[in-house]
């Protein structure tokens, strides 16, 4: 698990390579200056050299400016590649995230994937900036000690043979319990998380019904249980301080005891002890700060394991199956076409369904509410796949075409449409990047986008703001609809894209289609008869099922359904 | 309303007064935290003291053999190292409790000032990066708070120790350690504004990928539909690289501080060697006496030490605080209403007289001046006077506009897109301040009663379905808490979504997620007016709410409706004319004007726009 986190860290290796030596070099100057000032008193005052004195001075003073020079390499290089890591998992999880299908993102939540992508790399990329330093000088500061204290006395220093691995296991003790609580925190900071989105995305209803207490009340339970899971983990964390202080404060009383027999005896100076326990604290205080950085990376692992859940989740669509083919014409079928959300659904969404559209015509989709209308249509892009059954587009199952080529021939007009912050032109040139502002208005003309395009404050440099809130419902179909015709595309799918648009605009979107995308396959799902009477097949869906396809002559006279809904519309029209 | 310039959150920031509002949330701790400052304090001495006690017992016990001594004293020492340890326990424990309940409260207050915030505020911003004020700031302060604090105390502790100490062993050395203590507070204090700048510009970036990836993944369907993942990645990388760029910055400026002060503090220590050498030779002091002070030297730069190893986390702290404050200094609604709505029971004799339980009569509750109230009934009469207003201030959507809906009945407003036909509910719920003229509600202007009361007196259905995680019980339920569940099948009834919730497999105890995503639109509507069905509104509005839902469907809610709302007014919003054909009042809109006024067939006679309107619907016959 960490050999992949850090694998992540490849472009930055050079720079974390870096670190680990300056942050080495630094602690060995540390090292030697200590020594050097022992001799300015020891040496220096006490023979009264005050030339020796200066000398030892100047080459202290040399010796922290070097050691300042690597402190701050050091210190440079483990941002760099700390945050360069952060960025790489970033980068990977954003673009791992782009290839899920919609089951995979709803089995995360959005919200969750969201915290997966910001503060879970936060807290790894912040355990390596500023967890290298002290992992790499506390073993350094350590091993020198230890050498040095068994030099000094090896049976006293055996005491380490106990304390260290005492150290270890309490470590290990709360390392082990506290990991779950991390885990659990993480998932409580989901559900605060989703609470808080929930929220601002459905600040109007929330306001219209005055929930605003029952919203806090929601929020409060999810901050409480947060809080809970968030204090137990840092509260068990937080035993590490005292139980390493009581490990290091037994082990200097342990030494003071052994050591006090030994010069007893006459095996010991008393220098020595002094001496040994100044190394006894340093060790000490090395495990401290390693045990510190343990901490920090088990935090770490636990964001570590969210993250890597994310990469190894397997999108469920995929370019398995394609070859290197592109759509031509824009001919469709289902033949057969069975389809269920989850594998494991009682219920199928859509069933047996068969038809056939030819290239350039213009089909017409219609149904009562839920009758899948919207996920028939969802199956040609391949939003979804099927269960049983084949959708084709020019005779060849849509898996075989890579779902780039696929999607860049089909364009879909969404019923629940979405906008995205930044200008009317940026969210146009979805369709087509690189769109002129011919072409642009030409999309906009046939979309009767520009009848209000003017009216808006800086017309097509005009903010929509999130979601395209400062555009009305209508204003923003007909936006989403000059996006889909920019893209050029082989098959239209217009899926219930006009319903807040008036039936004079909707009728003059209608003609402008046929006139300038003549070739273009058109699928229009639709609540009102009148915008697909025209069309060359209607297609009527009852719970899943095709009742019946054929025209609006033959359907008016042969089926009950479309009669009904004429009826339902004509109705009172007294014309 | 907050004006736009306040709402982009760009002001002046003042780590002064960031800091100040910081003290108060600490302050409703000060008791706790007071409690940490005396434990540190214990365990502090208790570390301190063990390493002074090392020479006498040396030099009283060991060197003279004193054994029985030797265990006393140990026993003492561990005595009091046991003390220390427990205060270390104590102060650990106890501001980690404390910190959690600061970023608890910190969060839980912010939550607060989401939920008064008006929309125009929520219009600007994107969800996402309202999100990281309350995760990646809120994280900031939690690990600060976590680990800095209680490093904090101690070092000023210890700080003040050594300069005494320091002081009384050598007045004129000291200074010299003094003024390198100068010069390191005065360097952390420069470093720390520069890189300070960093680490706000980090939070933003943060905040800015928050919002780009939020948004982003909410419109995966477009995304994919548009085969635009490598145009989003390429601006995902475009902020990701600015913020590896700005934290990169941050993080570099801000260690660089601890061997910068490490190396310092060496300097320090030789030059003090030095000096203090040239004093000893020069018989001003002796050289026990240097050896001595020349320890406390080393130890007066452990304090600034251990607050560098800090520093990051504090900084990052301060900026993440500034965008949490920044928030809730932002101007909640305005409401200044005092007119509150009440259930009534008539008498025969046509008096009023407020009851507490659901009556099925509302009235609007107006105080006198002279302190009594009077009951004046709710009808649901809206008028506009010459009504001005616009989401942005130079670009109005309503201009000047009068328009009168008799009460008591079905009101729609019909016209284009755009012609402001939403605004005009959104008004008049005060989802928006109007900029010039007065609304009245039942002859009371709209200001004067409170918020709550104003909304809870209508019951929107709104254009964009929203549905929260929970069952769909829960979410119909969402529009009166205390329904049976016979009400949500009754109005699930009338909404006509009881046929498709008990096809699904777990009938009303579906669980939603991400906002109903397997359910189509239409079914969602369907669900949204059960909720709006539930709540027994005095008014109804719907807003495009069966756009999505076929005309047959449709015509058997509307006999569903129009039965529960029989004698009481509703506001319709649609520009399919079948579903608002029966409305008692039709009023046209066109740009933000009332252009014609009738019920439908008196429109259909003026043959103006309604007409054309009307026929375009059916221009194929």
């Amino acid at each position: 698990m960490l050999r992949r986190i850090f694998s992540y860290m490849r472009p930055y290796r050079k720079y974390a390579v870096m670190a680990v030596v300056c942050v080495v070099l630094e602690t060995m100057f540390e090292l030697i200056i200590p020594l050097i000032m022992a001799d300015i008193i020891d040496i220096g005052v006490q023979y009264g050299d005050r030339s020796y004195i200066f000398q030892q001075g100047a080459l202290m003073l040399f010796c922290a400016l070097l050691s300042l020079v690597f402190g701050v390499g050091g210190s440079r290089f483990s941002a760099v590649c700390g945050q360069g890591l952060g960025a790489e998992l970033r980068k990977a999880e954003y673009r791992k995230v782009q290839e899920f299908s919609f089951a995979n993102t709803d089995h995360f939540r959005t919200s969750s994937l969201i915290t997966r992508l910001t503060s879970d790399v936060t807290t790894i990329q912040n355990s390596v900036s500023t967890g290298l330093r002290p992992a790499c000088r506390a073993p350094v500061m350590m091993i020198t000690a230890i050498i040095v204290s068994f030099f000094i006395n090896a049976r006293l220093a055996l005491v380490f043979l106990v304390a260290a691995p005492l150290l270890g296991v309490l470590l290990f003790l709360i390392i082990r319990k506290v990991r779950p609580l991390y885990s659990k925190m993480q998932g409580a900071i989901d559900l605060v998380n989703r609470i808080i989105q929930e929220n601002l995305t459905a600040i109007r209803v929330v306001k219209a019904y005055v929930r605003r207490d029952y919203e806090i009340a929601k929020f409060e339970e999810g901050n409480l249980t947060l809080r809970n899971h968030s204090e137990r983990a840092f509260r068990l964390a937080a035993l590490n301080m005292p139980a390493m202080q009581l490990v290091m404060y037994a082990t200097i009383l342990c030494i003071l005891w052994f050591g006090g027999q030994m010069i007893r005896v006459g095996s010991m100076e008393v220098g020595e002890l002094t001496g040994f326990l100044s190394y006894v604290l340093q060790v000490l205080n090395s495990l401290m700060m390693i045990s510190n950085v343990f901490l920090m990376f088990t935090r770490s692992l636990a964001s570590g394991r969210r993250i890597m859940e994310v990469m190894d989740e397997k999108p469920d669509l995929n370019d398995d199956e394609a070859k290197d083919v592109s759509v031509e014409r824009g001919e469709i079928s289902f033949d057969h076409v069975s389809f269920q959300y989850q594998k494991d659904a009682e219920e199928k969404v859509l069933s047996d369904i068969s038809f056939h559209i030819d290239p350039g015509q213009t089909v017409g989709i219609i149904g009562p509410t839920g009758s899948a209308k919207s996920t028939l249509v969802q199956l040609i892009p391949r939003l979804y796949d099927v269960t049983e059954g084949t959708v084709r587009v020019d005779g060849r199952p849509v898996k075989e075409y890579p779902l780039r080529h696929l999607r860049d021939a089909i364009a879909m007009v969404l019923q629940k449409n979405t906008l995205f912050s930044g200008t009317v032109r940026d969210n146009l040139r979805w369709g087509k990047e690189d769109a002129t502002q011919e072409e642009i208005e030409e999309a906009c003309r046939i979309a009767c986008v520009d009848e209000f395009i003017d009216r808006l404050e800086n017309g097509y440099d005009t903010d929509l703001g999130q979601g395209g809130v400062n555009v009305s419902g209508g204003q923003k179909q007909r936006l989403c609809i000059a996006r889909a015709i920019l893209k050029k595309p082989k098959v239209l799918i217009l899926d219930d894209s006009t319903s807040a648009v008036d039936t004079a605009t909707e009728a003059k979107i209608r003609q402008g289609l046929a006139e300038c995308l003549p070739g273009t396959t058109k699928i229009i799902i639709a609540q009102r008869i009148s915008s697909v009477a025209h069309a060359d097949q209607i297609i009527i869906l009852d719970d899943g099922k095709i009742d019946a396809i054929g025209t609006h002559e033959t359907l008016l006279k042969t089926n009950a359904i479309y009669q009904d809904i004429y009826h339902s519309q004509r109705e009172g029209a007294g014309l | 309303m907050a004006s736009p310039v306040n709402a982009s959150g760009k002001r002046p920031r003042n780590t002064g007064k960031t800091l100040k509002r910081l003290m108060h949330y600490l302050g409703i701790h000060k008791f706790a935290l007071l409690a940490v400052a005396i434990l540190v304090l214990i365990s502090s001495m208790a570390n301190i003291m063990g390493t002074y006690l090392l020479r006498p017992i040396i030099n009283d016990y060991i060197l003279p053999g004193d054994i029985q001594g030797l265990i006393w004293a140990l026993i003492g020492m561990g005595l009091m190292y046991g003390v220390g340890v427990l205060a270390t326990w104590g102060y650990n424990q106890l501001m980690v409790r404390t910190s959690q309940r600061v970023v608890s409260e910190i969060r839980s207050d912010l939550f607060h000032r989401t939920q008064d915030l008006p929309l125009s505020y929520f219009d600007v911003h994107t969800h996402g990066e309202l999100m990281s004020r309350f995760t990646n700031d809120v994280d900031t302060l939690t690990e600060a708070l976590n680990n800095s604090f209680a490093m904090l105390i101690q070092s000023a502790i210890m700080v003040a120790g050594t300069i005494t100490m320091l002081i009384v062993l050598n007045f004129w050395l000291s200074l010299i350690v003094i003024a390198f203590l100068a010069a390191m507070v005065v360097f952390i204090k420069f470093n720390g504004k520069r890189s300070k700048r960093f680490f706000t510009e980090q939070q933003e970036s943060l905040g800015s990928i928050n919002g780009f990836v939020e948004e982003m993944v909410s419109g995966q369907k477009v995304e994919k539909v548009f085969n635009h993942e490598n145009q989003d990645f390429e601006e995902f990388c475009k902020r990701n690289e600015r913020l590896r760029k700005a934290s990169t910055k941050a993080l570099s400026y801000s260690s660089m501080m601890i061997p910068t002060i490490v190396s310092l503090s060496y300097i320090n220590y030789a030059v003090s060697a030095c000096v203090g050498g040239l004093f000893v030779l020069g018989g001003i002091m002796d050289l026990g006496g240097l050896s001595a002070y020349l320890v406390y030297v080393r130890q007066s730069a452990m304090p600034l030490n251990q607050f560098t190893q800090q520093i990051n986390f504090l900084l990052s702290a301060l900026s993440g605080a500034e965008r949490i404050f920044d928030m809730m200094e932002e101007q909640p609604e305005v409401d200044e209403g005092v007119v509150t709505l009440c259930n009534v029971i008539i008498h025969e004799d046509g008096s009023r007289e407020e009851c507490p339980e659901h009556s099925g009569q509302f009235a609007w509750k107006y105080p006198m001046p002279d302190g009594s109230t009077e009951l004046i009934p709710l009808k649901g009469d809206v008028r506009f006077f010459g009504v001005t207003f616009g989401y942005t201030p130079h670009k109005k959507i309503l201009q000047d506009i009068s328009l009168y809906a008799k009460p008591g009945q079905k009101i729609a407003f019909v016209g284009s897109t755009g012609a402001g036909k939403t605004t005009i509910v959104n008004l008049i719920n005060r989802f928006y301040e109007i900029d010039g003229g007065t609304i009245t509600y039942d002859g009371i202007d709209v200001r004067d009663i409170k918020k709550d009361d104003l909304r809870k007196s209508l019951s929107m259905v709104i254009q964009d379905t929203h549905l929260f995680t929970g069952t769909i019980a829960d979410n119909i339920r969402y529009g009166r808490l205390d329904a049976t569940d016979e009400e949500v099948v009754a109005a699930a009834k009338l909404a006509n979504a009881h046929s498709f919730i008990r096809r699904l497999p777990e009938g009303y105890q579906t669980m939603l997620y991400s906002d109903g995503a397997n359910l189509s639109q239409g079914q969602r509507q369907l669900l949204s007016i059960a909720r709006a069905a539930i709540s027994r509104p005095p008014v109804l509005v719907l807003d495009e709410a069966t756009s999505s839902i076929d005309t047959r469907t449709e015509k058997l809610i509307e006999q569903g409706m129009d039965a529960l709302m029989q004698g009481r007014t509703v506001f319709v919003i649609a520009h399919r004319l079948s579903t608002v054909r029966n409305a008692k009042a039709i009023l046209v809109l066109e740009k933000g004007k009332v252009i014609e006024r009738g019920d439908h067939d008196e429109l259909l006679e003026q043959k103006g726009r309604y007409y054309q309107l009307y026929t375009g619907q059916f221009e194929l016959e």
